[in-house]
Parts: C-alpha cells; sequence; structure tokens
C-alpha cells in the first residue's frame, strides 16, 4: 500500500510571507524519513502540504509540486479531502474524539465512507487497527469507553490506530512523542519500526537521538533568520547524515544538540 | 459589612515606607476603607435588591393569592373558578408560545452560527456576527411593530397554505385571518431569541479545540463531517445552555406577544387561530393600567410565577454552562 | 548531496490516483452548507425588512415638527402633534436610571474582581447572573410594589421607571466592567503595589484607567439596551400628553410606550408609532455605534 512522494520545487506561503521555499526531495516507499531542523524552520509547515492540511490556515498557500506515486496532490480537481484519505496524520499531541468511545474513535475515518459497515466487519478493523497500533491487549476490555479516558501514549497510539484503520498509503507525524513520556514514547518508535512493512512514514522530530533510531532517511532544514523562508538544506540515508553530513549546517546542528 | 476582609484591607501600607509616608499611608488607609466599604456595599445591595423584587412581590401578591374566588370573581376579567385557574392558561400560553419560538429560533441559530464561525471567510466573520448583534439591539416595541403591520400580512398566505394543506394536523386546522395567532408572536419572539443563542452558539463552536479539528480533517472528513464529529458534540452543551438563555427571554418577553397575538384563556393546541393564548407578561402588561386594588394584586402574583419560572430556567442553564466550564477546564 | 528529483514520473490524471468522494458525500456536504447558508440569509431577512419598514414609514411623520412638539390638544385624524416631551421623559428616565446603576453597577464589578473571594462573591456572581434574566415586566411591578408601599398606590413618577431600568441594567453593567476589569493583567496591578501604591488608588488609577475605554462601551451597550424597554415603564411611569420634567412626580411620556400607545389608537397614529420607532432606532443605533467607536480606538491592546 506504500507509496513514493516526489516533491519539487514547493514554495509554501503564508499570505504573502513565503515560509518554505524550494524543497525538492524523494520519499521513498516503506521507509521512514525524519525531518530534523530547528524550530520555525519549516519542517512541520512542510509536513502539513503533504496532504494538505496546511489549508486549514487561512491565506496558506502553496506552489511546484508533490506527487504521489506520479499523482500530483496540487492537481487541478483534486480533492483536499481525497488526498487526506489516503495520507493519514498523527499529531503533536494526542486528540481522539473526547465524546467517542475507543472502537469509534478508531472506526470514526472508515465510517465517514462507509456508512453501514456490519457489526462483525467494525469489530475486526477495530482488533485489526488497534494490534496494529501494539494497543489491542491494553483496551479489548474496554473498547466502549471514551478516549479520553486512557493514558497519553495510549491515547497516542490510539491516534495511530485511527489514522491506519483507513488504510492509507502514507502516514505522517508531526513529533507525536513530544507530549509524552519516556516509555510511551519507546512503545510509539518500535511501533514506527513495525508500521514501515506497510506505510510510507514521514515523521517531524526535534529529538534527534529519536531521528536516528526510528528513520532510514533523514531530511535537514535550517531558516537563515526571522523573516526568511525555512529551506531543505540536504537529504540523506540516516547513518549519512548523523556521521559525515555534506553541508556544515548539518553537522554543526547535529554535533550542537547531539549527545 | 467590612467584617468580610478587615485583613486584606489593613495589609497595603504596611513595611518599611511607613515611617517616610506616614501621612499619606495614613491618607491611603482611609481611602482603602473608604473604597473597599463602598464595592462591598454595592455587591451586598445588589443581594438586597434581588431579595427586595422577591420579597415585594410576594407581599403585593399575598391579598390575590389569600383573597376568597367569590372576591376575585368582582374582577371584570377575572373568569376563573381560582387564582391557580387563572394563572394556569397563561402559563401555559407562555410556555407554548415560548417554547415554539425556540423550535423556529434554535435550529436557525446553529445555522447562523456555524455560518459565522466554519463557514464565512475569516475577515467576514466579524462584521457578520456585528449584523446579528444589532438585531439584539433593536427595542422590543419596533419588533412589536415590525411584527404586527409588516409580517402578520406576510405570514397570513403562509398559514393559509398551511392549514389547507396540513390541516388534518389539528395543529394547523382552523386559521382565521388575520395572523394574530400565538404561531405569528412565536416568529416574532424567534427573532427576538436569536442573536443570544446565535451568539453563545458561536462563541463555543469558535472554542472547538484545533485538535479535534484537525483530526477529523486528517481523517479525511468534509467540513460538515468535520462540523458532525468535533464541533457539534463539543459544542452541545453550549448550545443547550444558550437555548435555556433564550428560553428565558421568550418567557419574559411583553411587547412583541401584547402587539400581535389576540389573546384568549384556553388550554388549545390549535396554533393558527386566533383568540386562543396569552402570556403572563402580556397579560400583565395589557391589564396592568386600568388595574386597582385586588387585580393589581393578581396581576402581580401572576408576574411572581413568572419570576420563579424565569428564574429556574436562568438557573438551569447557568449551572449547564457552569458545569461545561469545569470540564473544558480539566482537559 | 543526495537530493533526487522526480522528472521521471509521467503524471497520471489525478482521479484515477485519488478517488475523489463519494457522490453521496459529497451532496450531504453540499446540502448542509447550503442549509447552513440559507439559514444565515434568513436571519438577514428581519433585520433588512425591519430597517427598511422602520425608515420607509418613519420618515412619513418624521420632522423638526415631530421631535418639537408634544400631544397637547391632538386628536382624532389631526396629524399635528410629536414626541418631544416623549424624547424628554426618555432622557429624563434613562438619565436617572444610569446614574442609579452605572455607580452601582462598576463599584460591585470592582468589588467582584478586586476584592471579593469566598461565599458571598460567588453568591452575588450567581445572583446577578439571575438578574440578568429578569423579565422586563417583572421589574416593572417590582419597581410599581416599591413605590406603592412608600406613597401610596396612586404615587406615579418617572423615578419608578427609572428604578425599574436600572433593575435591568445593572446586572448588564457589571458584567461587561467585570469582563473589562478582568481584562486588565495582574503585572500591571503588581507593578503599582511595587512603588507603593495603595490597593485603592492602583484600582482608580491603574485598572480602571487602563480599562476605561471598555467600560464606557459596555455602559454605553447597556443604555442602548434599556432605552427600548417598553413594558416596565407602561405599567410604571405611564403616559402623558405634555412635557413633565420632573422626574419625582406625575406620570410621563417615554418614547417606546409613546410608540406602543399610538400604534394602539390606529390610523394617523400608527404612522407617529413608526415615526417614534425611526427616533428610537436612531438613538439605539447611535448609542451602538458611540460604543464601537470607543471600544475600537482605544482598546485594541486587549485584543486576545
Amino acid at each position: 500500500m506504500s507509496k513514493r512522494i516526489d516533491v519539487k520545487d514547493l514554495n509554501v506561503y503564508y499570505g504573502d510571507f513565503l515560509a518554505v521555499e524550494g524543497v525538492t526531495m524523494a520519499i521513498e516507499p516503506r521507509q521512514v524519513t525524519a525531518l530534523i531542523g530547528p524550530s520555525g524552520c519549516g519542517k512541520s509547515t512542510f509536513l502539513r502540504t503533504l496532504n494538505r492540511m496546511h489549508e486549514v490556515i487561512p491565506g496558506a498557500r502553496v506552489s511546484g509540486k508533490a506527487m504521489i506515486d506520479g499523482t500530483d496532490l496540487y492537481g487541478t480537481g483534486v480533492d483536499p479531502v481525497a488526498v487526506r484519505r489516503h495520507v493519514g496524520m498523527v499529531f503533536q499531541r494526542p486528540n481522539p474524539f473526547p465524546t467517542m468511545s475507543i472502537a469509534d474513535n478508531v472506526l470514526a475515518g472508515v465510517k465517514l465512507n462507509n456508512k453501514r459497515i456490519s457489526k462483525s466487519d467494525a469489530a475486526e478493523v477495530v482488533e485489526h487497527s488497534l494490534r496494529g497500533a501494539n494497543l489491542w491487549n491494553e483496551v479489548k476490555d474496554r473498547l466502549d469507553r471514551p478516549g479520553s479516558s486512557l493514558s497519553g501514549g495510549q491515547q497516542q497510539r490510539l491516534c495511530i490506530a485511527r489514522a491506519i484503520a483507513v488504510q492509507p498509503e502514507v502516514l505522517l507525524m508531526d513529533e507525536p512523542c513530544s507530549a509524552l513520556d519516556p516509555i510511551s514514547t519507546l512503545a510509539i518508535e518500535d511501533l514506527i519500526n513495525e508500521l514501515k512493512n506497510q506505510f510510507t512514514i514521514v515523521i517531524v522530530t526535534h529529538n534527534m537521538q529519536q531521528a536516528a533510531r526510528v528513520s532510514d532517511r533523514t531530511a535537514f532544514f535550517n531558516i537563515a533568520g526571522t523573516g526568511k523562508p525555512g529551506k531543505l538544506i540536504e537529504i540523506d540515508d540516516t547513518a549519512t547524515i548523523f556521521s559525515t553530513p555534506s553541508n556544515p549546517a548539518t553537522e554543526d546542528y547535529i554535533s550542537g544538540r547531539f549527545g | 459589612m467590612l467584617t468580610d476582609n478587615p485583613p486584606k484591607v489593613s495589609k497595603r501600607p504596611a513595611g518599611r515606607d511607613r515611617v517616610e509616608l506616614f501621612a499619606s499611608g495614613n491618607k491611603g488607609r482611609w481611602g482603602s476603607r473608604i473604597f473597599s466599604g463602598l464595592s462591598h456595599g454595592a455587591g451586598i445591595f445588589i443581594l438586597i435588591v434581588l431579595a427586595a423584587v422577591a420579597a415585594f412581590l410576594v407581599k403585593e401578591a399575598w391579598p390575590a393569592i389569600t383573597a376568597p374566588t367569590e372576591e376575585l370573581q368582582q374582577i371584570s376579567w377575572f373568569k376563573a373558578d381560582s387564582l391557580m385557574g387563572y394563572i394556569a392558561p397563561l402559563v401555559f400560553g407562555t410556555l407554548l408560545s415560548s417554547i415554539l419560538a425556540l423550535v423556529i429560533a434554535v435550529p436557525l441559530s446553529i445555522g447562523i452560527a456555524l455560518f459565522i464561525s466554519h463557514y464565512a471567510p475569516r475577515r467576514l466573520a466579524q462584521s457578520l456576527g456585528y449584523i446579528i448583534d444589532l438585531l439584539a439591539a433593536i427595542p422590543s416595541v419596533v419588533y412589536g411593530l415590525w411584527g404586527a403591520l409588516w409580517l402578520l400580512p406576510i405570514l397570513d398566505p403562509v398559514f393559509k397554505w398551511l392549514t389547507n394543506n396540513l390541516g388534518f394536523i389539528p395543529l394547523f386546522a382552523d386559521y382565521q385571518a388575520p395572523a394574530k395567532n400565538v404561531l405569528a408572536a412565536s416568529t416574532v419572539l424567534a427573532v427576538m431569541i436569536l442573536p443570544i443563542i446565535t451568539a453563545v452558539s458561536r462563541e463555543v463552536f469558535l472554542q472547538t479545540p484545533r485538535l479535534h479539528e484537525e483530526a477529523a480533517l486528517a481523517l479525511g472528513a468534509t467540513r460538515w463531517e468535520l462540523i458532525r464529529m468535533a464541533v457539534l458534540p463539543f459544542g452541545r452543551s453550549g448550545v443547550i445552555s444558550a437555548a435555556m438563555l433564550g428560553l428565558g427571554r421568550a418567557l419574559g418577553e411583553t411587547m412583541a406577544v401584547l402587539m400581535v397575538i389576540s389573546p384568549g384563556f384556553l388550554f388549545s393546541f390549535f396554533l393558527l387561530k386566533p383568540g386562543q393564548h396569552q402570556t403572563i407578561a402580556a397579560n400583565i402588561a395589557a391589564q396592568f393600567p386600568e388595574a386597582s386594588g385586588l387585580s393589581v394584586s393578581v396581576l402581580i402574583a401572576t408576574g411572581l410565577a413568572l419570576f420563579v419560572f424565569t428564574f429556574l430556567v436562568n438557573m438551569a442553564a447557568r449551572a449547564i454552562i457552569a458545569r461545561r466550564k469545569d470540564f473544558s477546564g480539566a482537559n | 548531496m543526495a537530493v533526487s528529483t522526480s522528472q521521471d514520473v509521467a503524471a497520471v490524471p489525478a482521479a484515477l490516483a485519488f478517488p475523489p468522494v463519494s457522490a453521496g458525500r459529497r451532496f450531504v456536504d453540499r446540502f448542509a452548507r447550503s442549509i447552513i447558508a440559507i439559514a444565515f440569509a434568513v436571519a438577514l431577512i428581519p433585520l433588512i425588512s425591519l430597517l427598511w419598514i422602520v425608515i420607509s414609514r418613519g420618515v412619513k411623520m418624521f420632522s423638526w415638527d415631530f421631535l418639537s412638539t408634544d400631544m397637547v390638544g391632538v386628536f382624532g385624524d389631526m396629524t399635528s402633534g410629536g414626541a418631544v416631551h416623549a424624547i424628554v421623559g426618555t432622557l429624563l428616565i434613562t438619565g436617572a436610571a444610569v446614574l442609579i446603576s452605572v455607580p452601582l453597577g462598576l463599584l460591585t464589578a470592582i468589588y467582584l474582581v478586586e476584592y471579593g473571594r469566598g461565599p458571598l462573591a460567588r453568591a452575588i456572581t450567581f445572583l446577578v447572573d439571575v438578574m440578568t434574566g429578569i423579565p422586563s415586566i417583572v421589574a416593572g411591578l417590582f419597581a410599581f410594589a416599591l413605590f406603592v408601599l412608600i406613597f401610596g398606590p396612586a404615587y406615579r413618577a418617572g423615578l419608578m421607571g427609572a428604578v425599574a431600568l436600572s433593575v435591568l441594567m445593572t446586572p448588564v453593567v457589571v458584567r461587561s466592567v467585570e469582563e473589562m476589569l478582568r481584562l486588565v493583567p495582574n503585572e500591571l496591578r503588581e507593578a503599582s503595589y511595587a512603588l507603593g501604591v495603595p490597593k485603592w488608588l492602583t484600582i482608580i488609577k491603574v485598572v480602571l484607567r487602563t480599562s476605561v475605554a471598555g467600560i464606557v462601551t459596555g455602559i454605553m451597550l447597556s443604555i442602548a439596551r434599556v432605552i427600548g424597554e417598553t413594558a416596565p415603564l407602561l405599567i410604571t411611569v405611564g403616559m402623558m400628553t405634555r412635557m413633565n420634567t420632573n422626574i419625582f412626580d406625575g406620570r410621563m411620556a417615554t418614547l417606546p410606550v409613546f410608540a406602543y400607545t399610538e400604534y394602539s389608537k390606529g390610523g394617523v397614529g400608527i404612522d407617529r408609532a413608526w415615526a417614534a420607532a425611526l427616533t428610537l432606532i436612531i438613538i439605539v443605533m447611535g448609542l451602538n455605534l458611540i460604543a464601537r467607536l470607543i471600544a475600537r480606538k482605544f482598546s485594541p491592546k486587549f485584543n486576545r
């Protein structure tokens, strides 16, 4: 199900302000690509353009191309709603719907497309997705409890289960562990390692050890100063980036913060 | 009255400046005392006023509550067997007209609030909010004029159509022109309570956590599905309390009903028939200028009933709002 | 550098890769959107029609004569006569109500924000909320009962109306002032205390000074709200054909009640009612406009 993403000359604007400039990169299928860089460098903004979530912000627009297996996300006639169905997203803070039960949260996206899903099918989707998110054993006895009754780490895995339940091709993760404790973080990282067998994963992280642990490729974004646009400095295999980066800015950033 | 917090008031001028600034410190202490006394007094005065409202109403209504029925029946417009018998149809009329107004106003208000919070461009949204707020600023007597002289002729063909096509439902049977019936009055009331319901709903819809909205969008929800998934569940209790506040307004609204409805004292569900219903507030306004003695007491007794009703409705609304605050605070 | 490009990928028609949202869902979405837009449009009907009809019918009688004569000796189909007595009465009664409720409301709000803690403050907050919901006619009955108790059943005066309006106005003033005072950052208060300024002077010189625009706006809006009240005045102050400037004695005419009684007379009276309504709307909208202008001009610092 996983797919390749090709981004070419992508600029992101907020109104007249150029926030991210000229990103060109290839994101390989069945790999984890980590986006790292200092705060405000536009890595989250860029991530959001991959499922057109940035359009939620008034005045935000992009130019350039983002192709998923050859289809331009921004082609004419492409419905952003349809894009998001194929490119799932997990957010910084876990955000299960508070009024829905655990099971309903998992089914939330599925039900959008298939209103009359049979009970057995629904149960199967719930179990499959929760197993996929390593949460099944913890919640199987309380599927009808509200999603907000779980711990932070469990909530985040519930959100991952919700995202993979619609069987997307790509999974975007925007600092998924930044609101979690170390143990929950470890659980999510293990999960990411398993999920990459099925999905193309792009993860934004502030934690470089995390990038080094979970990703196959790493992209470094940087910003020249406030008011300047963020730029992609380089992208390469994670091992290369962390050992012998080709750009001195990358080396500065990594050595300054790493270890 | 000052005993509530003397330590806090006297603490202020303490400290090492005290010696140097002894004169002004002294003055400051008196200023503090007077000022804190005044503001305490004002707060307590409000308590007294509200207690006085209840007490005076009870006192003035007492003669009517204790008077024997024969005496009450000497009032020209008192046709009932007892005071309760007089108040009951008025309470019915008040509730019926207010609830009808809610039935009309709540769906409309939710639509308007959603339009402003989630559909209109952000820049436009604020001015749209102002426009709706303008509706709230228009005096009720102007609504009455508008209802009686502009709306009634327009409702006439609508009601005719209703009674011709849906007349088999008793609710809509037997329309008689002019449209001085309870449904027309409720329509005017609905317009009058739209702004408050819209304003409160708009506020809660705007407070929907961005996290939940984004979660819905990331799952591939259309805008309406986003509203169903994230906005409405979050705003439900807010909308309920907004509706209660609107109900409180509608229960006590006088002029619109007084100027639109042709009064009657029946427990009737013929919404399109004139001369069936009357509300407490409109009845007081209609009878009061000519009333004296015991009849004043009877009217004040009905006013007391209205006071209690609106008090309960508003309290319920506030309680819901307060509970909601706790809930969102805990998150 | 290993930035790879994507020239080699041929564009595939978008619709094939991302099958669009199903027709049913799209329909529901569009349907909801139209319903919501229609709801908004429907809400504009009363506003526009109301303003239109008040203006178009109101100008018929609206003239300098209308604003400068009273109703003495006007009867039947005579088209002379005006509302100056009612305008003066409305201004006097509302003015008296403002004199009562603004100090009371202001001080109560200061108590709640700066001093209030514990059960008393909670009781006041709660009762202010309850008072906001008092029906205007009940406020009228209260004023009536209060004055009848003191001065006997035949007593009528503008002051009764002013008291009734104050009961309605005070909670609104408290609420809006309270909101404004809470917007004043605590750092400002602490900065003032640190300079050795006593609490009461801090409140007057720092807290009230900072929030004065918001407070004035709130007061203007609350005036706009009570100036059009009809029912409580109808049952307390009644009606008069001639000017009465003594608010302590005798019935007074007020604009809203004038509009209502002229409407009830029918005939030419209806034209007068529209003209009175127009006058009232001009006053109310004027107050609203001034309030918004003050708010916009002086308090952008506190906009979230």
